[in-house]
């Protein structure tokens, strides 16, 4: 790969690509038809002719369109016939995109499971979708604090600390002051505190990151679950901050189906819809989003030409603080309206592996956070509907197919060259 | 795609390692050895008082009767200091007496450190391949699943039984542990993430197995496995000193890790595989293999840890089985600088603190969770000697270095 060794002479070069490329469409291929069949399969031959599936499409006092009556076993044998017709296009196109095709098929799996669940019953299908999106709003500011951070070259694992920690601060402050609006700001300030902790033990102490991260991931959790013990549970009017009630944006919330699900939310969910396409814009389209890539791929080249290589590790990674306060504050203000030992419960961690699904890309980051937060809400989705799927395997998906990722077997994601390394000047 | 010279994966381990070259001259006889070990121990040591410190701040400042005196700092300074030094002097003294002033306090301090000891070797011997196994959370679950499933499903005499259950668990953490490696080793998965995300894989399984009739106690809704049988439980030797033999154990493994790392051709490969990889490799050292094979060692030092608890202090499954131990192990494994001695000392310092912790809440109702803000300021402050230098005035040179054991999520 470098400009000084020559490439070496290979006897048959578009023979060797050519059969790299012809596997890995076969393997696309298989993979689709291999889900396909087993919907087919697990669902379709499951279920007796005379089942109908009903699932509601409109939030609770609205009606809109009319809910979608099924029959179970022909929507399974379509949905999985779709998922093997996604397989045999791969073969067509040259280079089949995995995420496209596998993920598609994945998802019609996963649409015949939440039909064939409803079976012979009613399955909320619009609560399904807005949960998840509920649910995918902290893990989607955490991915963003995550992507922050790494994108100018500072690993951070401690977003699970930095939330948890927001979400005590917010809930205590929202209580004492009783404005939401304060607490919210105190969260995020409490993020850009830990985040500038953070910043200082990996910039200017030089502190293996990973060690950094352990250490405010743990000191979070004790000294919120101390403060709890100690201050909230004498004080219990300093745990009572109350929620953001949602509020709906005129004429969009009209639109069927979509309008309820994106424009009646809370601030949180506009907020974080905002971030994630502001941040899509910022970081590929300004000069600031420039100088953070530089400083996180080659900060010896950002620094030749005068970025400061720390100050913008510094700033970014109380960006990322802030960010992950607001994932905080929604554990608090956002959902639960008090606050509880250990509340964010492993989300900094499906945050991180939203971050690295997700390609250190925003719009990546808001996919993966949709598809964990849908796999936790069809966890409910199903144990409403009596399915004897046991929950765990589903609430395990997020780990497993980030493993999946960072293992390179459906294309090694591209990190930050420079994460994780300490930038000393000069030199 | 990494050249060796932009890898700053590793760089030169600590002084005590003999790959490092001799790191500077020793004055002989027993003196310079006193010497060297003072030297070594300066910076642990001021770390442990830096965070008993800010603990002890933090007591105060939170606590309502303090703060009340405070709040008359102006008018009556000595009270509020006499009133914080009580609540500091009590606070810690209780914790010293329920972990070391009694003999019941002892042994409990030493059943607490046993899998503390275990899972920190399996963090440190990992550190000492140049691997960050943040996954002890998940390996000992695994373990203590694997010797569990033992413990329920057969009915032996204790001198097969709990041998079979002690090998399940080192097992079972082991393979664990060696997905971690074989991921790291075949595809260059960053073991960090692959072992976070294993953790929680492993929570789920735990959750999982809880509502399975195979281990979910018989009558019971809520997640809880059956108590061990006698036939799997760890033996208590003296009847008035209750620690289980699994301390013992602990020990035995610590030297065990010594010998391997010190006296063996594969622990000095996962040492030079450590230290530098590309060097290891251009000497003809199998990379993957030891990776795979450290990886693998590490898990199963995590599993029996779990294994031990399970069998000694605790024994049943409950959901989140100590995936907290995975953590400490961590600090620990830091603070006593990835050598198995270093382990063992933070071990029982550790163990101490926890076993304490608990006497500390019901004397003066400080909530144990300041343990954890301890540990933290311990990992930090070992971390970050400099802090530590700033506020104890220290010379540069007696501190050493701060450590660093991972590279970042792209090198490889």
């Amino acid at each position: 790969m470098t400009a000084t060794t020559a490439p070496a002479p290979d006897p048959r070069p578009e023979v060797v690509e050519e059969t790299g490329a012809r596997r890995h469409a076969l393997m696309v291929a298989g993979l689709c038809a291999g889900v396909g069949i087993a919907a087919v399969v697990l669902f379709g031959l499951t279920a007796t002719s005379d089942q109908v599936s009903t699932l509601l499409m409109n939030p609770r006092g609205v009606d809109t369109i009319p809910n979608v009556e099924l029959p179970t076993q022909i929507a399974a044998f379509v949905l999985g016939f779709g998922a093997v017709l996604l397989g045999v296009q791969a073969l067509r196109v040259p280079n089949p995109k995995i995420t496209v095709y596998f993920g598609g098929a994945l998802g019609l799996f996963a649409l015949t499971l939440v039909v064939w669940a409803a079976r012979d019953g009613t399955g909320a299908f619009y609560g399904l979708i807005s949960g998840s999106v509920a649910r995918a709003t902290p893990i989607a500011f955490g991915a963003i604090a995550g992507l922050l951070c790494e994108r100018s070259g500072v690993i951070n694992i401690a977003i699970e600390g930095m939330m948890l920690a927001a979400a005590f601060g917010a809930a205590i402050t929202a209580s004492a002051t009783g404005s939401l609006w304060i607490g919210l700001l105190c969260g995020v300030l409490t993020g850009a505190v830990f985040g500038a902790v953070h910043a200082v033990i990996s910039i200017r102490y030089e502190v293996d990151q990973i060690v950094g991260g352990t250490f405010i991931n743990i000191f979070a959790l004790g000294m919120t679950s101390y403060l709890a013990v100690r201050v909230l549970a004498r004080y219990a009017e300093l745990n009572r901050p109350g929620t953001f009630r949602p509020f709906q944006i005129p004429l969009l919330v009209e639109i069927p189906f979509l309008g309820p699900l994106l424009f009646s939310q809370n601030v949180f969910g506009f907020l974080m819809f905002g971030l994630v396409f502001f941040l899509a814009w910022a970081l590929f389209n300004t000069r600031w989003g420039l100088r953070v890539r530089a400083v996180g791929e080659h900060p010896r080249a950002a620094d030749t030409v005068g970025i400061r290589v720390r100050f913008i590790r510094y700033r970014n990674v109380i960006y990322g603080g802030m960010a992950a306060g607001l994932g905080g504050a929604w554990f608090t203000l956002g959902s639960a309206g008090r606050f509880d030992q250990n509340m964010t419960n492993g989300r900094g961690f499906i945050a991180l592996a939203a971050m690295i699904f997700g390609r250190w890309h925003p719009i990546g980051a808001l996919i993966a956070a949709l598809i964990f937060g849908f796999s936790e809400q069809l966890n409910d989705y199903l144990s409403l509907l009596d399915t004897p799927i046991p929950s765990q395997f589903l609430l395990m998906a997020p780990y497993v197919v980030t493993i999946v990722v960072v293992a390179g077997l459906v294309g090694r994601p591209r990190v930050p060259a420079a994460n994780g390394q300490v930038y000393k000047s000069g030199g | 795609m990494t050249t060796p010279a932009a890898d700053p994966a590793v760089l030169p381990p600590e002084a005590d390692d003999p790959l490092a070259g001799a790191p500077h001259e020793r004055p002989p006889g027993v003196a310079g050895a006193l010497r060297d070990l003072a030297r070594g121990l300066l910076g642990p040591i001021l770390a442990i008082i830096t965070a008993l410190a800010v603990g002890a701040l933090i007591i105060v400042f939170t606590d309502p009767n303090a703060l009340d005196a405070w709040r008359g700092f102006f008018s009556d300074p000595v009270e509020a200091l006499d009133a914080s030094w009580d609540l500091i002097a009590t606070s810690y003294r209780a914790l010293f007496d329920s972990s070391l002033g009694s003999q019941r306090a002892l042994a409990r301090t030493l059943v607490q450190s046993t899998p503390l000891i275990l899972v920190g070797l399996s963090v440190a011997l990992a550190f000492k391949a140049g691997l960050f196994n943040i996954g002890g959370a998940g390996q000992l679950i695994a373990g203590a699943m694997c010797a569990a499933w033992i413990g329920i499903t057969f009915d032996l005499p204790l001198a097969v039984h709990l041998p079979m259950a002690l090998v399940a668990g080192t097992v079972g953490g082991g393979v664990w542990g060696a997905a971690i490696g074989f991921l790291k080793a075949r595809t260059g998965a960053h073991e960090v993430i692959t072992s976070i995300m294993l953790n929680f894989v492993a929570l789920r399984l735990l959750d999982y197995a809880l509502t399975t009739d195979t281990f979910r106690r018989p009558g019971r809704t809520d997640p809880i496995s059956p108590e061990m049988p006698g036939s799997v439980r760890l033996p208590v030797p003296i009847d008035s000193f209750r620690v289980h033999i699994g301390f013992l154990l602990a020990l035995a493994v610590a030297w065990g890790c010594w010998w391997l790392l010190q006296r063996t051709t594969v622990g000095f490969r996962m040492r030079a595989v450590g230290a530098n990889p590309h060097a290891a490799r251009y000497a003809g050292m199998g990379v993957a293999t030891t990776t795979v094979l450290s990886m693998t060692i590490a898990g199963g030092l995590a599993g029996l840890g779990g294994t031990t608890i399970l069998l000694g202090s605790t024994p049943r499954l409950t959901g989140g089985f100590f995936a907290s131990v995975g953590f400490d192990a961590i600090a620990l494994a830091l603070l006593g600088r990835a050598s198995p001695i270093g382990v063992v000392g933070a071990g029982l310092l550790f163990g101490a603190l926890q076993a304490g912790s608990t006497g500390m809440q019901a004397k003066t109702s400080t909530p144990i969770d300041i343990i954890f803000v301890i540990q933290a300021l311990i990992i930090l402050f070992v971390a970050a000697p400099a802090i530590v230098r700033t506020v104890w005035r220290v010379k540069d040179t007696r501190l050493g270095a701060g450590q660093r054991f991972s590279a970042g999520w792209g090198a490889q």
